[in-house]
């Protein structure tokens, strides 16, 4: 219980602090880095990496690489449906996660297996 | 590209909006553990990288400039898709740097260990930036 609670704070705090990074730059572009920076992952891993050892998390950050191109063809796709077709940013973000789990999860089936 | 740094800007978004962030990033952390615990870290390593704070982060973009633009008397709508729509590339192009950051932790955990992470992140911050740069020049 205590590690959970560790993990949500840790990664709440990572997250609040990318993101206010992401608001205070210019131009928009630049910002956006920021929403694929490694909040998550750097708060998951330190406590992985003291609680499971390295083992263990080179086998997390080797499906975190195919998740990451998975982020981007998510992130591209968000981008198409609001310039072209005009939907409201929540929409989009929240059609776009097919994208990112068939990306996902199809990419690891092939390359890696997913036992 | 000049980059600006406005903290000024850091006041817009509203108490609320930090607290949402802070919790959905928590809930996703939490959440990333209980699919590695349940899964392995196969299936778990795949949510280091899930964007599920995006949806929330790309609706402030849309709001916070949409507002703005429509007090200046503009169509806030419009400027405000497209300036969501410039975060997604931002953060398409970010999603390279997240893979080298976690190719970096794949080869070097077992000899580095926790100094691999001060590494990815500067491999994150490197990738990031010349994807960037790269986008720019084509």
């Amino acid at each position: 219980m205590l590690d959970y609670l560790l993990r949500f704070l840790v990664g709440g705090i990572a997250v609040s602090a990318f993101a206010a990074l992401g608001d205070a730059f210019r131009p928009k572009t630049f910002a956006g880095l920021f929403g694929a920076a490694p909040s998550i992952a750097l708060a998951t891993l330190l406590i992985a990496l003291s609680k499971q050892g390295a083992d263990f998390v080179a086998v997390d950050a080797r499906s975190m690489i195919l998740g990451a191109l998975a982020l981007a063809a998510y992130s591209w796709t968000v981008c198409v449906l609001l310039h072209k077709f005009r939907m409201s940013s929540l929409a989009a973000a929240m059609a776009a996660f097919l994208v990112w789990f068939a990306a996902a999860f199809g990419m690891t089936a092939v390359l890696i297996g997913l036992r | 590209m000049i980059v600006r740094l406005k903290l000024s800007a850091l006041s817009r978004t509203s108490w609320r909006e930090y607290l949402l962030r802070f919790a959905l990033g928590g809930a996703a952390t939490v959440v990333a553990g209980l699919i590695a615990a349940g899964f392995g870290p196969v299936v778990g390593g795949l949510f280091l990288a899930f964007p599920a704070i995006f949806p929330a982060s790309v609706t402030l973009v849309e709001k916070h400039v949409r507002k703005r633009k429509e007090k200046a008397g503009l169509a806030g709508s419009r400027r405000g898709k497209d300036a969501a729509a410039l975060d997604a590339i931002g953060a398409a192009l970010g999603s390279f740097g997240l893979a080298a950051f976690a190719a970096v932790i794949w080869l070097t955990i077992g000899r580095l260990g926790a100094l691999a992470l001060i590494l990815a992140a500067a491999a994150w911050v490197a990738v990031a930036a010349a994807a960037l740069r790269l986008r720019r020049a084509l």
